[in-house]
């Protein structure tokens, strides 16, 4: 155990764990709110995520090609722009396909539990392994040579060509906050806080709390359950594929397992919170990353990701309601 | 009321308020249950009787108040543990174990009372076969005498309506409770078949149980109870024999809906 | 105070039984019914040497494959108790397995040179035990939060597994013995035992005698697989009967009555937790065999990605595809998962795909899975047991 590094690179450790934890966040709400309405984890969601960041990264290709680039942020932003955008775009797609396949056959007949997290099982490995698999399905049309630059080495790391080059902002407490900190804790509270006047201020937001609350309740008011969940879904896709393009801009490289260790720190980040709560999900996912940065420095990084899962498992035990208690039907208005 | 019956009181409620969030769905409510007597418990819809029925069998917690079984407060007890020491339920809407045959949801129930466990059963000792042949035993024993003797290995989910609620009085009868609670065992009932109910729940009590019933039907109560207590709005508003419940003006202003001002 | 169940007429009970269904005679037979169960216990047992036509797998050892379908089929029986039986999602199974593995490694070589079968049951206490301890708090929390919590403990598991030196870190533990082998030492390679059984070798369809390829009795050897797969057929054959006396009790009813209605369960006197935690430990006991086996198998070597959390989601796969609650449909559904692959080579790529697929389509159009649990014919079966055991009453 080392508190002296911790203590030494503080600012640092605090503001890159922020940067972090508001990845996680965004990713978070997808789990958030897919378990306010139908009280169910979603599995697949971290599959939503993975392919985000694979659309960031094509998209990255499509424009670049294969050669590094590396350039400042104010140059990429167009690209970030447009990469955001596709992703977002992307993982709505697959977070949708999800619920019409894995969700919906199963609640219209009123499966149990354990079966509707079976299938969201399910569907998470079939859409790991498709991503996986993407050069041989490629070379069942035979376009494996057109496509070389997306699909070759399906299970390799794959990376983005555009490095963006952090520079300096200002200095805080001995640490230069750079541009791309500041862009990614700035884009993800400026998301869910738009998500969070949604939810609370408009007709969507009102069908989305009182089918959380009620569904029975909701259905007799004339509420389609049905299209509350598949919007709840389809605003998860949407923040896993912003969350997809951040996270590509700051660590660069996905694989087709990728989503697996964001998808739990995301749930974990949603339970700390208390699942089922937009606001949570924010806190507990900057709480998370702050904490992994800091465990990380005392533990040593191999032990990072057991920091987490150590943490998921007391949370669970100790406060399974988590920080700021449950429930996204009681979001007052 | 004055209490002239000399027999010790198997249930006492004491006092009991439940609320939940604002609403109080009991408020001060105290009766006691005798040993060997059949009580009724109506009221309204709404009025609290499943209510009081969940406080007393450890599903909800009192809010104040205290419920006493055989002298034993019966706060902070887990579910099975009342079960086990004497009070046993049927439920309003039918919850038996569907994909378990008739005669094992009784075993269930028998099981309760049963001593051995995983090491008996893993090495099937003498002591497991006897106690496995003495509980089959009784909960054959149990469904002849509800009356679906001959259904006994067929599952639950394929025995008919009134079979269903009569298996649920076997399973509760398993446990050897010295407290039966019968949630409205009558609903859907028609005449003919609620008679034969009435039968039952006679022979048993005069088998040695004690018997709460929650019942919507009043022909039924009066017919059957030796002492109503009704509730309205989470109150006590009348005890007594059925005789005089039937003419209490509250209790008759209660079931017509009438507003107090009328009825006064 | 009535303690004996009332009004027990016998011939009421009698007369109201649904009608019985007749069975040819010679299967009523105590006698044959044994025999026929001999029978396949044997011809289990000697499946790898005979190579079965179509059944046997062309490109990799059949001997190998059977140890490995043998062995996912153990796992499936454990984790069948915790899913099936018992209701409760458990998606770090693959933790147990890895817990049994390193602790025999450890016992047995790392740290100790502990005879494998004074190991096995350790490695079995030990896992039942951080069975408990992950159990006892996680099965309080709701049913859909306990797959998390198991997930993040499989992942936990091999992460401190590939950080710990003590374990051997990411290099993982070699050189673990096998379990000790019958008749004469073998040495080197040369492989005696007590006798030699040859294989069979099949032309289309006409079988003949292969002499090249023998399996000596008994040797755990590094060249031939077979041996293994008897020792983990032999615990499957006594995990399989310590299940179905288990599961045809109080033990079993109260699961199936938890997993029906926990909470008209819990009125009835079930104490559904402990019943629950039991079927946690008894899975996790279980687990731990199949690991321990594992470590003490072929090769002697264990390492971190030996136990990665994929292999956690085949063994639920095996159980949902084969049917939960039904032991035959587990040791159906880890012996399709382990063989399909190797029989089928060119599908080995997509085979994570394939079972992620089926998890979908099995659980919406067929959720029970193969073999569904066989309730209707355990009605009857379960009036058969009735009459042996007032059968035996009334005499005694």
């Amino acid at each position: 155990m080392d508190f002296g590094f911790l203590f030494s690179h503080f600012a640092e450790l605090t503001i890159t764990g922020l940067a972090l934890g508001a990845i996680y966040a965004l990713v978070a709400l997808g789990y958030t709110m897919v378990y306010g309405v139908l009280q169910l984890i979603n599995f697949a969601h971290s599959e939503v995520f993975m392919y985000g960041t694979f659309a960031t990264a094509w998209v990255a290709v499509f424009v670049h090609g294969t050669t590094s680039v590396s350039q400042g942020l104010g140059g990429t932003l167009g690209l970030l722009g447009l990469c955001a955008i596709v992703a977002m775009v992307t993982s709505a797609a697959v977070a949708l396909l999800v619920e019409r396949l894995a969700y919906r056959p199963l609640i219209r007949r009123g499966s149990p539990k354990l079966v509707i997290l079976i299938s969201s099982i399910g569907a998470s490995f079939s859409l790991a392994e498709i991503m996986g698999l993407r050069d041989k399905f490629a070379g069942w049309f035979g376009l494996q040579d057109n496509l070389e630059s997306y699909v070759a080495q399906a299970r390799n790391v794959y990376s983005s060509p555009v490095t963006v080059d952090p520079h300096k902002v200002f200095e805080f407490a001995g640490y230069g906050v750079t541009d791309i900190d500041l862009l990614v804790i700035g884009a993800a509270l400026g998301m869910m806080f738009a998500l969070d006047v949604i939810v609370r201020r408009t007709r969507l937001g009102r069908g989305i709390r009182s089918v959380a609350q009620d569904p029975e309740a909701a259905a007799l008011m004339g509420v389609n359950s049905t299209s509350v969940i598949r919007t709840t879904f389809l605003i998860g896709g949407l923040m896993a594929g912003a969350a997809a393009t951040l996270y590509m801009l700051r660590i660069g490289t996905t694989r087709q397992d990728a989503g697996f260790l964001i998808g739990v720190k995301a749930f974990t980040a949603a339970v700390m919170g208390g699942i089922g709560n937009l606001r949570g999900a924010l806190i507990g996912g900057l709480l998370l990353g702050v904490m992994e940065n800091w465990g990380s420095a005392v533990f040593g990084t191999q032990w990072k990701d057991v920091v987490t899962f150590v943490l998921l498992v007391l949370i669970l035990l100790v406060r399974p309601t988590g920080i700021l208690g449950e429930s996204l039907g009681k979001a007052r208005a | 009321m004055p209490d002239t019956d000399t027999r010790k009181a198997l249930l006492e409620v004491d006092d009991v308020t439940i609320r939940f969030g604002g609403v109080s769905a009991l408020e001060s409510v105290s009766f006691d249950i005798k040993e060997g007597e059949i009580l009724g418990l109506i009221g309204p819809n709404g009025a609290g009787k499943t209510t009081c029925f969940n406080v007393m069998t450890g599903v909800y917690q009192a809010t104040s108040g205290q419920i006493r079984f055989d002298g034993r407060p019966l706060a902070k007890m887990k579910r099975f543990q009342i079960t086990k020491l004497g009070i046993a339920r049927t439920f309003q809407n039918i919850r038996l174990f569907k994909s378990m045959t008739a005669l094992e949801n009784v075993l269930v129930g028998v099981d309760a009372n049963s001593k051995v466990g995983l090491f008996n059963a893993l090495l099937r000792t003498p002591l497991h076969r006897r106690t496995e042949a003495e509980s089959i035993e009784a909960a054959y024993a149990l469904l002849d005498f509800v009356g679906v003797g001959g259904r006994a290995n067929e599952l639950a989910e394929n025995l008919s309506y009134g079979d269903q609620r009569r298996l649920e009085i076997a399973r509760a009868m398993g446990t050897r409770p010295k407290l039966l609670c019968l949630d409205e065992p009558a609903a859907g009932f028609n005449p003919a078949e609620k008679q034969r109910l009435m039968d039952l729940i006679r022979k048993v009590r005069d088998d040695g149980y004690t018997v709460l019933l929650i019942e919507h039907d009043m022909r039924l109560v009066m017919g059957v109870t030796d002492r109503v207590v009704v509730l309205e709005f989470g109150r006590k508003i009348a005890e007594g024999p059925p005789a005089e419940i039937r003419d209490d003006p509250a209790v008759i202003a209660a079931y017509l809906g009438v507003d107090d001002e009328d009825a006064s | 105070m009535s303690t004996t169940a009332p009004g027990s007429t016998r011939s009421s009970r009698r007369s109201g039984r649904p009608l019985q269904i007749q069975l040819p005679s010679f299967l009523r037979s105590r006698l044959s019914r044994v025999v026929m169960i001999a029978l396949g216990v044997l011809l289990a047992y000697a499946l790898p040497l005979i190579q079965p036509p179509f059944i046997t797998t062309p490109a990799s050892d059949f001997g190998g494959v059977m140890a490995s379908a043998a062995s996912f089929a153990l796992v499936a029986l454990g984790l069948n108790i915790v899913i099936g039986y018992a209701g409760l999602l458990d998606l770090g199974y693959v933790g147990f397995y890895a817990v049994g593995a390193y602790t025999t490694g450890v016992l047995t070589s790392q740290h100790g040179h502990w005879p494998f079968f004074l190991v096995l049951p350790c490695a079995m206490i030990v896992t039942t035990v951080s069975g408990l301890m992950l159990g006892a708090p996680a099965i309080r929390v709701r049913g859909d939060y306990l797959a998390i919590v198991t997930l993040g403990f499989g992942e936990i598991i091999s992460l401190v597994a590939k950080n710990t030196p003590w374990l051997g870190s990411a290099a993982g533990i070699k050189n673990i013995p096998p379990p000790p082998s019958i008749g004469p030492d073998p040495i080197g390679t040369d492989q005696d035992g007590l006798f030699q059984i040859p294989h069979l070798a099949w032309n289309g369809l006409v079988p003949s005698v292969d002499n090249l390829h023998k399996t000596p009795f008994l040797t755990f050897g590094v060249l031939d697989a077979i041996p293994y797969y008897w020792l983990i057929l032999t615990f499957i054959l006594v995990v399989l009967v310590a299940d179905m006396m288990v599961n045809n009790s109080r033990v079993g009813r109260a699961w199936e009555a938890t997993r029906e209605d926990e909470d008209a369960a819990e009125l009835m006197g079930v104490p559904t937790f402990r019943y629950k935690l039991l079927a946690f430990m008894l899975g996790a006991a279980i687990g731990g065999l199949a690991g321990s086996l594992l470590a003490a198998g072929q090769g002697g070597f264990i390492s971190p990605d030996a136990f990665p959390l994929l292999l956690s989601m085949l063994f639920v796969a095996a159980v949902i595809i084969g049917g939960a609650g039904n032991r035959w449909g587990a040791i159906l559904g880890g012996v399709l998962v382990a063989y399909l692959p190797e029989r089928f080579r060119t599908l080995s790529d997509y085979r994570l795909l394939i079972f992620g697929l089926s998890l979908m389509v099995i659980v919406t159009f067929r959720p029970q899975g193969i073999l569904p649990p066989r309730r209707t014919r355990r009605a009857l079966r379960a009036q058969a047991e009735v009459e042996e055991l007032e059968g035996e009453v009334i005499d005694a």
